[in-house]
C-alpha cells in the first residue's frame, strides 16, 4: 500500500468536494462527516503500523443509507427516519470496519430501496454523474453515482430486484447481487426480505469480489443466511476453454434496443474468442417475473415498513388519539411510491385476494426458481444477458407506474430465484454506460467472478466506449 | 343487576337452560419456561424495570432479524408430545399483521397455517360423575407474545413496557368437546398439571403465563350439529372461566328459547359484575393478512429430535398416580391428592426416600404439611421444612425417641424457629423418658392428685388407666413414653 | 381486475395510510392499471408447487447476551416517560384483547 488509510479518505473526500457530490451537486451522498471518517482512518493506520492488515486496510467505501450504521444517520431516505441514529450496526459494516475499510458517507436511494431512478428519495434525486438530467439508476444510485465519479473505489448499495446491478449499468460501474443468504441482512432496513441482500459496487470485478469477500458468510443473526464456506472469489482464468454460457432467449426480446443487443452481441463474440461455448437456452417463465415481482415484493414491504407507526422511534406526528397519529405519522412519514406499494402489497395480501395474488406470485417464482435449475443442471455454467433494456433515462420521464417497474425485467428473475448475479460494462451507446449481466447458480460467485473478470480483460477500454 | 342478567337466572331456576347442551372448545396460551425470549436473546424475567429487558429485535427496530432459540422448539416438543399430538417435521412461521402499540413490529410472528403439531388428545379423569373423558386438541403452535400496554397510569396517554415481547408462547387449541363449564374447569387443571410436570410452563394465570379464551355455544340437546359461537375473552382465573361460560351460555340460551339469534362476536368476562359484556369491535380487526413470515425458513424438527424429546420426557401425572398406589401401597385418593401437583409429589418422594414408611410420610404430607401450607398461603416450593427436616422428624417417631404427640409439637416449632427436630426435642425436653425412676415420680404425683380416679381404677374400672396415662403424659409435656407409663401404672395399681 | 374507491379506503385503513379522498381515486386507478398487468399470473393459479425443499431453519441457543443497544431507547423514542413509551391513549381498551 503506497497511500496511508488518512490519505485514502482525504482524498475521497477532496473527490467528493470536485465532483459535488452533496446535496448542491449530484446528491449522491447524504451524510457525512470529514473529520470523523479522517479519525477513523488514522486509527486504521495505527492497526495498519501494528501488523493488523486487514483486506480491505485503508479503503474508503460508500454505503447506501438503508444500511444501519453507528455514526452517522440511517434513514432509507425516508421523512420517517429523518434524524434516526441506528442503535446498532449492520454485520457487513462490522465486517467492513474490521477488515480496515473506512466508512465515508451514507449515499442517496429511493426511499425504502423502492425505485429504479432514485427519484423517489425524500431528500431529493440523485443525479447522473455524465449528465444531471438523467438518473444513475436505483434504488442504489447514490452509491453508482458515488464510485462512477470516483470518489471511492467501492460502496454497498442493497438488492431486491436489481437495485444494484441496474443503477451500476447506468452509471458504468461494477455491481454484484449475491446468492440469497450468502451475505447477512442483520441490519440492512427490509424492503421485502425474501428477495434483500447487500449488494456491491466496484469500479472493476477485482474491487467488487474483495468487498463481497469480507461481508459474505454465515452469520447468527440472520435466519436466512447460509452456513456455507466462502470460497476464494479472486481466480483468474486467462481462457474460458469448456465454460458455457447460456444466452437465454427471453432476455433478447425483438424489441430489444439494436445498439444494446449489438454491445451483448460484441461481448458473446469475446466468450467464444476466450475459448468458451454460447449456447441458446430459454427461461419460459421469464414473463411471470414483473407481475410475480411486484406483488410479492410488495406484500412484504407492506408488513416489513409497519413496524414505521411513531411509537418508538422516528416521526411521530400527533393527530386525533392513536388512529390519528398512526395515520398522520404514516401518511406525512412516507412518499407517493412507497405509499403506492404499501397500499399494493396490503391489498393483495388481504382477505379473499391472497390467493389469487400472493399464493399464485409464489407459484410463478417457484417456476421460475426451476427454470434456472434446469438450464444450470444442463451443463451451462453462468448465463448472459443485457442488464437493462435501456441506458439511463431523463429524470422525469417515466411517470407511469408499471413503465418504471419494466426496467427491472432483466435483473429481478436472479432475486426472485436467489441466484447470484453481476452486472459489469460493455460499451456505450450515445455516450451512456450499457451493462452485461452474467447469472450463475446458487452460490457460484466464484465462478461468476471468473467469467466477468475474463469478459472484463477482453474488452479492455471497449468497456467504457 | 342488568336485565338481561336477571332474565338468566330466573330462567336457569325454571330449566329452560337444560334444554341445550353448552359446546365448548378452549384456546390456551402458555408461556414457555425460557431464559430467553423466542426471537433474541433478551431475558424473559418477570418484572424488571419497563423496557429493560429490550433489544433491537424486540423493539422492532429497522434492520433488526429474529432468530429462534432450540429451547422454544424442544418445550412446544416436550408438550405437543405429551398431549398426543402429531408433531409435524416442517412447519411455518407466518405473520399476523395488525397495529398496536404493544406490538412493535406491527406484526406477531406466529404459526398459522402450518402449525407444529395438530390431532393430539388429553384425557380428563375425576369430572364429576364422569371417570375420564377425553378432549381432542386441535392443533399446538409457537408464537411470540406482545409487550405489555398500561392504560391508567398516566392521564391521555397509554404506557407502553416491551419486556413481555416476543416472550415465547405455545397456543394449544382444543376441539369443540367439552360439555360443561365443570368439564372445561377440569380440563384446563388437567392441563396446567401436565404442563407443570413436563417443566414447559410455570402455569400460572397471575402472572400472565397462561391466557384462555373459550368458544362456547348452545345447541338443542341432541342436536349433531353446532350453533353459531361466541368468543370469551379477558377470562382471568380458571374459575372466571367456568363462571364466564355458565353466564355466556345461559345469555346464549336465553336467546335461543325466544327464537332470537346468537350473534358470532367477542365477549368479555366481566369479573366484578359477573357477566360478559361484548367487546367493541373493530371493522377490520379480523384482516391479518397471515403470509409466511420471509425471515424464518421452515421450521424443520428431524424426528430424532422428537425421539430424543420423548425418551426424556419426565414421569406424568397418570404414571406417577399408578407408581404410588403400587409401589408405596397409597390408595386411589392418597394418590391423587399426592400428585396433584408435581412439586408436592416430589416434596412427598424425596421425604418418603429419607423416611421409608411411605405411608407415615403420605399422611404428614397431606395433613400437617398442607395444613400449614393453607395457613401461611405458601407453595410447597416455599415451604420452609424441607423434604430431609421432615424426615428427620420422622424418624424420631419411628426410633421412639419422640412420640407423636410430642412430634405434633415438635413440628410446630420447626416452623416457628427454622431449628431441626432434634434440636427441638432437646431443648424442649421432649425426648421420650423411658427412665423408669423417673416416670415413677411422674406416676407417684398423679396418683396422688388424682386419688379417688386411682382408686376406681384399682377397683377394676380399666379404662380409666387410659385417663391416667394421659395424666402422666400431660406432666411428662409429651415425653413419657405412654406404653411404658401404662405397665408401670398398671403395676402400680395391681390391675 | 379493478380496486374500487372503497377498497383503496379499506386497504388504506389496514395500512394505518391517512390519504386524502383525490389520493384515492388516483391510487384506484393506478392500483387497478398496475394490477391489469398481472392477469399473465392466471395460467399458473392453482398449479401445485409443494416443494418441501427449502432448507429448514438454523436455531440458536437459549442463552448469551442481548445484541447491545448502543444508546438507550430514551435517545429515539418520540415520546417517553418513567421508562415507558408513551402513545395517545387509546380510544378502548378492549383492543387489546384482540390478537394475543
Amino acid at each position: 500500500m503506497t497511500q496511508s488509510a488518512r490519505q485514502a479518505v482525504d482524498a475521497a473526500f477532496q473527490r467528493a468536494n470536485a465532483v459535488r457530490a452533496g446535496a448542491d451537486g449530484l446528491n449522491a451522498i447524504l451524510w457525512s462527516d470529514a473529520k470523523a471518517a479522517h479519525n477513523e482512518a488514522a486509527e486504521v493506520d495505527h492497526r495498519i503500523a501494528k501488523g493488523d492488515v486487514g483486506a480491505l486496510a485503508g479503503v474508503p467505501i460508500v454505503v447506501k443509507d438503508n444500511i444501519a450504521t453507528i455514526g452517522s444517520p440511517t434513514t432509507c431516505g425516508s421523512r420517517i427516519l429523518e434524524g434516526y441514529h441506528s442503535p446498532f450496526e449492520a454485520t457487513a459494516i462490522r465486517r467492513l470496519r474490521d477488515a480496515g475499510a473506512v466508512l465515508i458517507a451514507k449515499t442517496n436511494l429511493d426511499e425504502f430501496a423502492m425505485g429504479s431512478s432514485t427519484e423517489f428519495s425524500a431528500f431529493g434525486r440523485t443525479r447522473h454523474p455524465l449528465d444531471p438530467a438523467l438518473v444513475p439508476g436505483g434504488s442504489s444510485g447514490g452509491s453508482a453515482a458515488a464510485v462512477a465519479a470516483g470518489i471511492t473505489r467501492v460502496g454497498l448499495g442493497s438488492e431486491t430486484g436489481g437495485s444494484v446491478r441496474q443503477p451500476a449499468a447506468f452509471c458504468g460501474v461494477v455491481g454484484v447481487k449475491p446468492t440469497y443468504g450468502r451475505v447477512s441482512r442483520f441490519g440492512l432496513i427490509a424492503f421485502a426480505s425474501s428477495l434483500d441482500q447487500i449488494g456491491v459496487f466496484g469500479t472493476t470485478v477485482d474491487d467488487a469480489a474483495a468487498v463481497m469477500h469480507v461481508i459474505a458468510g454465515h452469520d447468527p443473526r440472520d435466519a436466512t443466511s447460509v452456513d456455507a464456506p466462502v470460497p476464494d472469489y479472486r481466480e483468474q482464468r486467462s481462457d474460458l476453454d469448456g465454460v458455457v454460457i447460456g444466452r437465454p432467449r427471453e432476455y433478447f426480446p425483438d424489441q430489444l434496443d439494436p445498439p444494446i443487443a449489438e454491445l451483448c452481441h460484441r461481448a458473446l463474440d469475446h466468450f467464444r474468442e476466450l475459448g468458451a461455448t454460447v449456447r441458446d437456452v430459454s427461461l419460459p417463465n421469464t414473463e411471470l417475473a414483473i407481475p410475480a415481482y411486484y406483488i410479492i415484493a410488495p406484500a412484504e414491504a407492506s408488513s416489513n415498513l409497519a413496524r414505521f407507526d411513531g411509537v418508538r422511534y422516528g416521526l411521530r406526528v400527533t393527530d386525533h388519539g392513536l388512529r390519528g397519529m398512526y395515520e398522520a405519522t404514516r401518511s406525512k412519514g412516507f412518499g407517493p411510491e412507497v405509499t403506492r406499494r404499501i397500499l399494493l402489497g396490503t391489498y393483495v395480501l388481504s382477505a379473499g385476494y391472497y390467493d389469487a395474488y400472493y399464493a399464485t406470485a409464489m407459484r410463478a417464482r417457484t417456476l421460475i426458481t426451476r427454470d434456472f435449475d434446469d438450464v444450470f443442471g444442463s451443463d451451462v455454467d453462468v448465463l448472459f444477458t443485457p442488464t437493462t433494456p435501456t441506458p439511463a433515462f431523463a429524470a422525469g420521464a417515466k411517470s407511469d407506474p408499471y413503465e418504471m417497474y419494466m426496467s427491472d425485467i432483466f435483473t429481478v428473475t436472479a432475486n426472485l430465484a436467489g441466484i447470484p448475479a453481476i452486472s459489469l460494462p460493455i460499451g456505450r451507446v450515445g455516450g451512456l454506460p450499457v451493462g452485461g449481466q452474467l447469472l450463475a447458480p446458487h452460490f457460484g460467485e466464484g465462478r461468476m467472478f471468473a467469467v466477468a473478470r475474463a469478459l472484463e480483460s477482453a474488452l479492455g477500454s471497449e468497456a467504457h466506449r | 343487576m342488568s336485565v338481561r342478567e336477571t332474565a338468566t337466572r330466573d330462567m336457569s331456576a325454571t330449566g329452560i337452560v337444560s334444554a341445550y347442551e353448552m359446546v365448548v372448545g378452549l384456546e390456551v396460551h402458555v408461556q414457555l419456561l425460557t431464559r430467553t425470549k423466542a426471537f433474541c436473546l433478551c431475558a424473559t424475567d418477570f418484572g424488571a424495570p419497563p423496557n429493560t429487558n429490550v433489544c433491537p429485535v424486540c423493539l422492532g427496530l429497522p434492520g433488526a432479524l429474529p432468530v429462534l432459540s432450540d429451547h422454544v422448539v424442544d418445550l412446544a416438543v416436550r408438550a405437543a408430545t405429551a398431549l398426543d399430538c402429531r408433531i409435524h417435521e416442517r412447519s411455518v412461521f407466518a405473520r399476523k399483521n395488525y397495529f398496536y402499540p404493544d406490538l412493535p413490529k406491527g406484526y406477531q410472528i406466529s404459526q398459522y397455517d402450518r402449525p407444529l403439531a395438530t390431532q393430539g388428545r388429553l384425557t380428563v379423569e375425576n369430572v364429576a360423575g364422569d371417570p375420564e373423558s377425553t378432549v381432542r386438541i386441535t392443533r399446538v403452535h409457537i408464537e411470540e407474545d406482545a409487550g405489555k400496554s398500561i392504560h391508567d397510569r398516566f392521564a391521555a396517554a397509554s404506557a407502553i413496557d416491551l419486556n413481555r415481547a416476543g416472550v415465547p408462547l405455545i397456543e394449544i387449541v382444543t376441539e369443540p368437546d367439552i360439555r360443561s363449564a365443570a368439564a372445561a374447569g377440569a380440563f384446563l387443571r388437567a392441563l396446567k398439571q401436565l404442563l407443570e410436570y413436563l417443566e414447559v410452563s410455570d402455569v400460572s394465570m397471575e402472572e400472565g403465563s397462561v391466557r384462555v379464551d373459550a368458544n362456547v355455544s348452545a345447541r338443542p340437546v341432541g342436536a349433531t350439529t353446532l350453533g353459531t359461537k361466541t368468543e370469551l375473552k379477558n377470562l382471568n382465573s380458571f374459575s372466571a372461566v367456568e363462571r364466564a361460560l355458565d353466564s355466556e351460555f345461559a345469555r346464549q340460551c336465553d336467546l335461543l328459547a325466544r327464537g332470537q339469534r346468537v350473534v358470532q362476536q367477542t365477549m368479555l368476562w366481566d369479573g366484578g359484575s359477573s357477566s360478559v359484556r361484548p367487546a367493541r369491535s373493530k371493522e377490520e380487526s379480523h384482516d391479518y393478512r397471515y403470509f409466511p413470515d420471509p425471515d424464518l425458513p421452515p421450521l424443520v424438527v428431524a424426528s430424532d429430535r422428537v425421539e430424543r424429546v420423548r425418551r426424556h420426557l419426565p414421569e406424568l401425572p397418570a404414571t406417577r398416580r399408578t407408581r404410588y398406589r403400587e409401589a408405596f401401597g397409597l390408595s386411589a385418593y392418597d394418590a391423587d391428592v399426592l400428585t396433584a401437583s408435581k412439586s408436592l409429589g416430589d416434596y412427598f418422594e424425596d421425604c418418603a426416600r429419607l423416611h421409608r414408611d411411605p405411608k407415615i410420610v403420605a399422611n404428614w404430607v397431606m395433613g400437617a404439611v398442607r395444613a400449614a401450607l393453607n395457613v401461611s398461603k405458601r407453595e410447597i416450593e416455599d415451604f420452609p421444612l424441607r423434604p430431609a427436616d421432615l424426615a428427620e422428624l420422622l424418624d424420631l417417631v419411628a426410633h421412639e425417641t419422640v412420640s407423636g404427640t410430642a412430634a405434633k409439637r415438635i413440628f410446630a416449632l420447626m416452623l416457628e424457629t427454622n431449628r431441626g427436630a432434634t434440636e427441638i426435642a432437646e431443648r424442649e425436653g421432649l425426648l421420650q423418658v423411658r427412665d423408669d425412676s423417673a416416670l415413677r415420680d411422674w406416676i407417684d404425683q398423679v396418683i396422688a392428685e388424682h386419688e379417688h380416679e386411682a382408686a376406681r381404677c384399682a377397683n377394676g374400672e380399666r379404662k380409666l388407666l387410659g385417663v391416667l396415662v394421659g395424666f402422666v403424659m400431660k406432666k411428662s409435656k409429651g415425653s413419657a413414653d405412654p406404653r411404658r407409663v401404662s405397665q408401670l401404672l398398671a403395676e402400680r395399681l395391681g390391675v | 381486475m379493478s380496486i374500487s374507491l372503497d377498497e383503496v379506503r379499506h386497504i388504506a385503513a389496514l395500512a394505518r395510510l391517512g390519504i386524502s379522498e383525490e389520493r384515492a381515486r388516483v391510487a384506484a386507478v393506478e392500483l387497478s392499471s398496475i394490477l391489469e398487468h398481472m392477469q399473465v399470473l392466471s395460467k399458473v393459479a392453482g398449479a401445485d408447487m409443494s416443494a418441501n425443499t427449502e432448507r429448514g431453519m438454523m436455531l440458536r441457543p437459549d442463552t448469551g447476551p442481548p445484541i447491545p443497544l448502543e444508546r438507550p431507547p430514551i435517545d429515539f423514542a418520540p415520546s417517553m416517560r418513567d421508562g415507558f413509551f408513551l402513545v395517545p391513549r387509546l380510544e378502548t381498551h378492549e383492543d387489546s384483547q384482540e390478537g394475543a
